[in-house]
């Protein structure tokens, strides 16, 4: 086993009614998932801002996760159907800007869905820590 | 060369400053150089026979203008208007930023706008005079003679794929209405998706580590009327320009660009007047094409009262994820 392996930072923005309570069913459940995940929780999916985003990868994180109701079940009626048109824009702006386009994700989590959201962050985190490092976004003056 | 003369708005602004329906005109002035015309505000025929300008390098947006001038006015403000300029003003209306009853729109044709890093290119450095007539006559500093050019060889990037030659709105229309235009417009960004990522990186990398962070883009946005700017936020650590490889002048930029996606109206005022000539406009229509290919064909400012892309959804809208997929 390698020691000095590099832990890649993950920052996942969760709504409050259906993926944090997923994340809750897969603690409870006894799902492994890793602990490079820093979860951020927030009112709706609908909250995070693109700049959370731009920010969270400036300041060091190696990939964003944003995790969200099903469209359809969102807490607030559409609040998520707005992070859908929101997100796929700004992930093909990424992309036009030419930054690997792994490294950004929209989940739909349900809180029933605990083994999903398992899954989910250990495929993320895999394919986050084969791009390695994030060079391309970071900003020193920002980084902590 | 602009089909209409100056000789023409000057004589619509008396009559209208005459018979006081207007109280002030907006309209264009000399700066510096013959070149760089700015936007002035004048209050009598006089001002305006001796600063009024109209020629090849009226570029200028007026539509945000309105929403500071229409605030303080008393009485209407005469403005005039070329086809872009309609969008933008449409867009403002729709975003309820300044009042339609405090202006009165005239609309005025537009034959493009000359670009002045053209003009240099052909006639070199040193330019003390510029004539717009038929042709562009250019007197420098260092040649014996003037050097004539042709208008439509230097004509600004974004006049080249002009969008539109019809106004969109107006009280008034001088000259004849032009069409909208089957437009090239979208032919760069397509070229750019079509490289590969490295490369695209390589290319913003060096176009937008030219950035000093002046924010001239952002104070002449048309759809940037914010009083209060994220980017004004000293505490956010990212107000001034940094090392010039840095992520920092992206993010500037791919939120300037966001947060005007759906209300841009493709004006092109932001590529104009970077100092360093990056083609910002690019990302605006970048959002734009991304738009239109998502979500329907929209033009923001086609008509006022319209619902942006951006506040708007359907419940079967693509995923995130399948944009990747899309481009490839």
């Amino acid at each position: 086993m390698q020691v000095n392996e590099r832990k890649p930072l993950i920052v996942a923005f969760c709504c409050n009614w259906c993926s944090y309570a997923g994340a809750d069913l897969a603690g409870n459940n006894r799902l492994n998932y890793p602990a490079d995940v820093k979860i951020i929780r927030v009112p709706c999916s609908c909250r995070v801002n693109p700049m959370f985003v731009l920010r969270a990868f400036q300041r060091g994180a190696d990939g964003v996760i944003i995790c969200g109701c099903h469209p359809g079940d969102c807490h607030y009626t559409s609040g998520n159907y707005y992070t859908r048109r929101r997100m796929a824009l700004l992930f093909s702006m990424l992309d036009f800007l030419g930054i690997e386009k792994e490294r950004t994700r929209v989940e739909w989590v349900s809180a029933a869905e605990g083994a999903k959201f398992a899954a989910t962050m250990n495929d993320f985190v895999e394919k986050v820590t084969a791009l390695g490092e994030n060079k391309r976004l970071e900003d020193l003056r920002c980084k902590r | 060369m602009q089909k209409i003369t100056r000789d023409a708005l000057i004589e619509k602004a008396a009559a209208l400053l005459e018979n006081g329906t207007v109280s002030a005109v907006l309209g264009w002035k000399r700066g510096e150089f013959d070149y760089d015309v700015t936007p002035a505000v004048f209050n009598s025929i006089d001002e305006m026979k001796e600063g009024f300008v109209w020629n090849d390098f009226c570029g200028a947006n007026f539509s945000k203008y309105l929403v500071s001038k229409t605030k303080k006015a008393e009485g209407k403000i005469l403005v005039f208007l070329k086809p872009c300029d309609t969008y933008s003003f449409n867009q403002l209306l729709t975003e309820h930023r300044f009042d339609r009853e405090k202006v009165y729109a005239v609309g005025i044709p537009c034959e493009g706008m000359a670009d002045i890093d053209k003009i240099r290119e052909i006639a070199g450095d040193g330019i003390s005079k510029i004539e717009c007539g038929e042709k562009i006559t250019v007197t420098t500093l260092y040649a014996d003679e003037p050097v004539v050019i042709e208008c439509e060889k230097v004509l600004e990037g974004r006049c080249e794929s002009c969008k539109s030659k019809a106004h969109v709105a107006y009280d008034e229309l001088m000259g004849d209405e032009g069409e909208v235009l089957d437009s090239n417009r979208f032919d760069e960004v397509a070229r750019l998706e079509a490289m590969s990522a490295e490369e695209r990186f390589a290319f913003w990398q060096n176009e937008l580590s030219k950035c000093i962070r002046c924010n001239a883009c952002r104070d002449i946005c048309p759809a940037c009327t914010c009083e209060k700017c994220v980017f004004g936020n000293p505490n956010s650590g990212v107000e001034n320009k940094a090392i010039s490889d840095s992520f920092e002048e992206k993010m500037f930029h791919i939120i300037r660009a966001f947060h005007v996606a759906g209300r841009c109206t493709d004006c092109g005022e932001c590529s104009r007047v970077c100092p360093q000539n990056i083609p910002l406009h690019l990302l605006n229509r970048k959002f734009i094409k991304d738009i239109n290919s998502f979500y329907g064909e929209y033009q923001a400012g086609a008509e006022v009262g319209s619902r942006a892309p951006l506040v708007n959804y359907t419940t079967e809208d693509l995923e995130p994820g399948e944009v990747f997929a899309k481009g490839e």
